[in-house]
């Protein structure tokens, strides 16, 4: 069975990352699970940005990539960016094997708002679907209730759903995701 | 450089060109539009984008300002003479003033300043393209339009048709009001269509009224609308010609029959370009352009009293006048020959031409109801012709009424009335029938045969003075 596996990135929450395996493999019809690793995101660090640069985060993750893990997520607690833009969510490797995600700016505490750790696992496993999604060669969608839908900012992420909607899941390739 | 394509076939979404000398900016931006559903593609300078652009065609581009080189704003002002249609979007790390100006009167849709925010650019480019997509549509509606609303044909190369064509283009393309008289059936909504299908206005509605139809408070609530309540029957607010053509074109037909009071609103319309709705009491601005047309000598109304003078000038700013066919029978065989394809496709008929010496008594014939008149001559001789060729039988002609027959040295409305009054009588008074043998209107013919004094068909005799 094809396996996904989940890299955390630095210090990340491993009892949120654990929480993410379950719904991931039911939406990608695979085996999920939680790398014992984790990956040193201080490389990536740049500081003119006090940010972290995640294309350089993705290539971090290409040795995890091989036979035994069809798709690699890094999870990652810090602030991303690309050089162009001021901050992404993620990153994927468009019909690669590797995404990574960041909660930094999923947190509610980001935006002034008290602590919501559900929220923060529904944005989260969101992102997630998203990223993968990427790696199975799916562009946005405008459907803004599939968790493809282009969202660059947390109210959009929040009217999303959690799940690929039945065109997505057409496009990408059959094994890739569960037949409803 | 790289040539990024999305795989899942929503490309549909643009095409975009995105030139920047850094590498990390290419890539990162390049890979981040194909997520967003993007065709992208990418050049590291102006002669690299220059070649881009000799390639294929894009919706947008997204410029570096600061490159080395040529720089953005004047790689700019190259691909605007390349493709005039294509947006382009600055981006600059040095945000300024006078580059976002500069960028902005060079013909940039946008300018962004690095780092982009993904939200706002995203907004930024899905919206230029959309706008890029709806001028591109306009332009094509428009060219399609061009094709719909050509100006109908001018039949007739007589001196006199020379004439109004040169006359109807010299006016046109102005936004000047336009008079047209000449005698009924001479064809004077055509050229009202024609003033109206060759000005600036022509993608707007051309709205026709023919004042002599209607009553006084009938015509004033037609050209002006009225308000819900504002009289009996007015269940619902209704808008009025010159709201209706808001942009284009009132044709306002046979004007030499209107009321004095509504002369005197249609005045205030033609000065003020403001209306007020029947039972309303809210100036409304209107903007139109007024072409009237009228078989009325305006002049002797005035004179009589009967036409507001301020009115008259206001209309006749530039006067059009249809001859009447007698005076343009060089043209009577073309215009047969048109009528004669027109009612062979809608008849399904193999009627080919006019027998030679049917069409010598065509053209001897006086025509008092001009060109319609003719036309219904010829749909009618269609009707009952059993040959390829139209006979002299085919057609049912007044020998009084043609320019070598009986008329002598009677005046033009003797001719006229006598004609009507005959075809009234073979019709048995019915006035319907007889407009539509003459190739008049029911309305037209009413006034006439009122101002003959003309009663019931049981008098007719005693009618004819």
């Amino acid at each position: 069975m094809k396996r996904i596996a989940l890299l955390p990135v630095g210090d990340f929450d491993r009892r949120l990352a654990r929480r993410l395996c379950s719904p991931l493999a039911a939406e990608f019809a695979a085996d999920c699970h939680l790398l014992p690793q984790s990956l040193d995101p201080q490389p990536m660090f740049h500081p003119e940005r006090a940010q972290y640069h995640s294309s350089e985060m993705l290539a971090g993750l290409q040795p995890f990539a091989g036979p035994d893990n069809w798709r690699v997520v890094g999870l990652a607690a810090v602030d991303l960016y690309i050089p162009i833009l001021t901050f992404v969510f993620g990153e994927a490797q468009m019909g690669g094997p590797c995404a990574v995600v960041s909660t930094h700016r999923l947190r509610q505490e980001c935006y002034g708002m008290p602590t919501d750790p559900e929220l923060l696992f529904v944005r989260a496993l969101k992102e997630a679907v998203h990223e993968i999604g990427h790696t199975l060669s799916l562009t946005h969608c405008d459907d803004y209730e599939c968790a493809m839908a282009s969202s660059h900012s947390v109210e959009w992420i929040d009217l999303k759903g959690p799940s690929l909607c039945a065109h997505c899941r057409s496009v990408a390739k059959p094994e890739a995701v569960t037949t409803r | 450089m790289t040539t990024a394509n999305n795989n899942n076939g929503s490309h549909g979404k643009g095409r975009l060109l995105i030139v920047d000398d850094e590498l990390s900016v290419r890539d990162s931006l390049g890979k981040w539009f194909i997520e967003e559903g993007y065709e992208v593609f990418t050049a590291e300078n102006a002669s690299d984008a220059l070649t881009r652009m000799a390639e294929r065609r894009y919706d947008l581009a997204l410029l570096d300002i600061k490159m080395r080189g040529t720089d953005g704003i004047e790689l700019q002002h190259r691909l605007h003479d390349i493709d005039p249609e294509m947006i382009t979007v600055m981006m600059t790390g040095y945000a300024s003033v006078e580059t976002a100006v500069a960028a902005l009167k060079n013909g940039a849709y946008d300018y962004v300043t690095k780092p982009l925010d993904p939200e706002d650019v995203s907004h930024l480019v899905r919206n230029a393209i959309a706008h890029r997509r709806a001028r591109m549509e306009n332009l094509r509606l428009r060219t399609t339009m061009d094709e719909v609303v050509r100006p109908p044909d001018l039949i007739g190369g007589s001196a006199a048709m020379q004439k109004l064509r040169d006359a109807i283009e010299t006016v046109a393309p102005t936004d000047a009001t336009v008079l047209i008289t000449g005698e009924s059936g001479t064809g004077k909504e055509l050229i009202a269509r024609s003033i109206h299908a060759l000005s600036p206005r022509r993608y707007h509605p051309l709205v026709a009224i023919h004042c002599g139809a209607l009553t006084e408070t009938l015509l004033e609530s037609e050209l002006f609308g009225h308000e819900k309540g504002a009289f009996t029957g007015a269940q619902f607010r209704k808008l009025g010609k010159f709201e209706l053509a808001e942009g284009g074109t009132v044709f306002l037909d046979e004007i030499g029959d209107i009321s004095l009071k509504t002369q005197t609103d249609l005045l205030r319309v033609l000065q003020e370009r403001e209306i007020t709705r029947v039972g309303g009491n809210q100036a409304i601005r209107v903007d139109f352009r007024c072409v009237a047309a009228t078989n009325k000598p305006l002049e002797a109304l005035i004179e009589e009293g009967k036409f507001r003078p301020d009115l008259y000038y206001r209309l006749n700013v530039f006067r059009v006048e249809l001859p009447p066919l007698r005076d343009r029978r060089d043209d009577i065989p073309a215009l047969v020959d048109h009528f004669i394809r027109k009612y062979s496709l809608a008849m399904n008929k193999r009627i080919t031409r006019v027998a030679p010496s049917a069409m010598t008594r065509l053209q001897q014939h006086d025509w008092p109801g001009n060109v319609r008149e003719l036309e219904n001559a010829v749909e009618r001789a269609m009707v009952v012709a059993q040959e390829p060729e139209l006979r002299e039988p085919d057609f049912s002609l007044d020998l009084a009424a043609t320019a070598n027959g009986a008329a002598g040295s009677r005046s033009l409305d003797d001719v006229e009335r006598a004609h009507i009054l005959r075809v009234l009588e073979e019709c048995g008074g019915n006035q319907t029938r007889a407009a539509e043998v003459l190739g008049v209107d029911r309305v037209t013919l009413h006034n006439k045969l009122k101002r003959y004094g003309w009663t019931r068909p049981a008098a007719v005799g005693a009618g004819q003075k």
